[in-house]
């Protein structure tokens, strides 16, 4: 049986994680690539690293970075941000990403989604979409949550995975940041529509909103939060515990 | 010195990295005179059957990998690279393999419950069948290991050491001789699949 994924996201910012990290043990809280082995080595399933540089420069430095992490992480990586073509994909593939995750590319060119899924199979082609009510329906939002896209959420997921994306991040602003669980009926449109893997985000409050997201949408593969595996509220070897005591397939 | 196969097909940046993490000596290489004097070969691959099959023979590596096979080195296919071992695939079509292994690789789609999601992607547990392989030295039973694929390894009963449950047991290894390969990722399994692939470089030629 395949076991629930429990994935952090790194934000990293010319090089630097974002909201630096203190973890015992850790020397540096703001280096991607101590907290990248900090995490593979204490059960994490994969690794999402989203890169919000604004600069050329930036850009390079997150290249070099993922390179030297991808040296010493062997799990699953996933990178997101300033995707937009395929030059993107093969950039930070060439650096040792196995999956890419696309936002606002697609957003902007929903082929990019079927060009990269030629080439480099729908199993490197990750969507993440974030999404909010609006007027009674999911409304997909671009640019990091910030516009209204007027699209509706779920037959924007089922186009894209149509177009080859092989796995669904659905991030809720709903829930985002109000750690009072995940977005179960959004969660459950989603699962209903497509028949890819669905990583849940945005929510998580500790470690019993993972055991009920998992125990209501058995067709859910993943959990992904940030803050609250980086702030050290959930450590994730408590976590993937309760969940293998919950009867929640777990790779321990 | 492990040779890993270059033929166009695929990233090999982790795989190289895995084999650096645990102190062996690795190559990457199209050249056939490195692979004959290579110690140990490393058969990689992702993407579609057809088009790596293609490659492959194209590259003209196909059978210098066969002669040094059938000579006895250790060879292991991961992935891709597992199937192209099998004598063909059914993967869009019907393709020819390198028929290393007796069996054939099928779809999937065809023997899982309807419910389940393809392809099977994500960690599952590893089952043993029969005698432990030697590359599994350093594993236990219900290890987990990081799978990505959408086709198996079918009618090859007598060389499955192990399966992965997925609604059915889907063949997760395979050896014949000092045939080997892997359908999930160990350069993505973490400690696990390093260990794999150490008890593979240990391995006495």
């Amino acid at each position: 049986m395949i076991t629930k994924r429990i994935i952090p996201c790194l934000d990293v910012r010319d090089g630097r994680v974002v909201k630096g990290v203190n973890f015992k043990g850790l020397a540096d809280v703001s280096s991607p690539i101590e907290l990248a082995k900090y995490y593979s080595e204490n059960g994490a399933d994969e690794l999402v690293f989203y890169d919000i540089t604004a600069s050329a420069e930036g850009r390079r430095l997150f290249t070099d970075i993922l390179t030297e992490t991808a040296k010493s992480v062997f799990i699953p990586l996933t990178v997101g941000g300033g995707i937009n073509t395929t030059d993107d994909f093969d950039r930070v593939l060439k650096c040792g990403a196995d999956k890419v995750s696309v936002n606002s590319g697609a957003i902007r060119n929903p082929n990019l989604i079927y060009e990269a899924a030629k080439l480099y199979g729908d199993q490197c082609v990750v969507l993440s979409a974030d999404v909010k009510r609006v007027d009674g329906e999911f409304r997909v939002f671009a640019k990091g949550g910030r516009e209204d896209t007027g699209m509706e959420a779920i037959s924007w997921i089922k186009k894209c995975v149509d177009l080859g994306a092989g796995e669904v991040v659905v991030n809720s602003i709903d829930t985002d940041g109000v750690k009072g669980g995940f977005d179960l009926p959004m969660l459950e449109a989603v699962c209903n529509a497509v028949n890819v893997p669905v990583i849940a985000s945005g929510g998580a409050g500790g470690i019993n909103d993972f055991i009920t997201l998992f125990n209501t949408l058995p067709r859910v593969d993943a959990g992904l939060a940030a803050s609250i595996f980086h702030f050290g509220e959930v450590a994730i070897s408590d976590l993937k515990n309760e969940m293998k005591r919950n009867g929640i397939p777990t790779r321990i | 010195m492990i040779a890993i196969v270059d033929y166009g097909v695929g990233n090999l940046f982790s795989l190289t990295a895995s084999f650096r993490a645990i102190g062996a000596e690795v190559c990457v290489t199209s050249d056939a005179e490195a692979l004959r004097a290579a110690d140990k070969i490393i058969l990689p691959g992702v993407g579609a059957f057809e088009d790596a099959a293609k490659k492959f023979r194209a590259s003209g590596l196909s059978d210098v990998i066969c002669e040094e096979a059938k000579n006895g080195k250790p060879l292991l296919g991961i992935c891709l690279g597992m199937q192209l071992l099998f004598e063909k695939s059914f993967e869009y079509g019907e393709h020819k393999g390198l028929g290393l292994i007796p069996g054939n690789v099928r779809p999937i789609a065809d023997v899982i419950p309807k419910d389940l999601k393809i392809p099977h992607i994500g960690w599952n547990a590893l089952q043993m069948n029969g005698e432990k392989s030697p590359i599994f030295k350093y594993i236990n039973e219900g290890d987990c290991v990081y799978f990505v694929h959408s086709f198996y390894a079918a009618d090859c009963d007598g060389y499955v050491t192990t399966c992965a449950e997925y609604g059915v047991p889907l063949t997760a290894s395979v050896a014949k001789g000092n045939v080997y390969g892997c359908q999930f990722h160990p350069e993505k399994s973490g400690e696990v699949g390093l260990s794999i692939l150490r008890a593979f470089v240990e391995m006495e030629v």
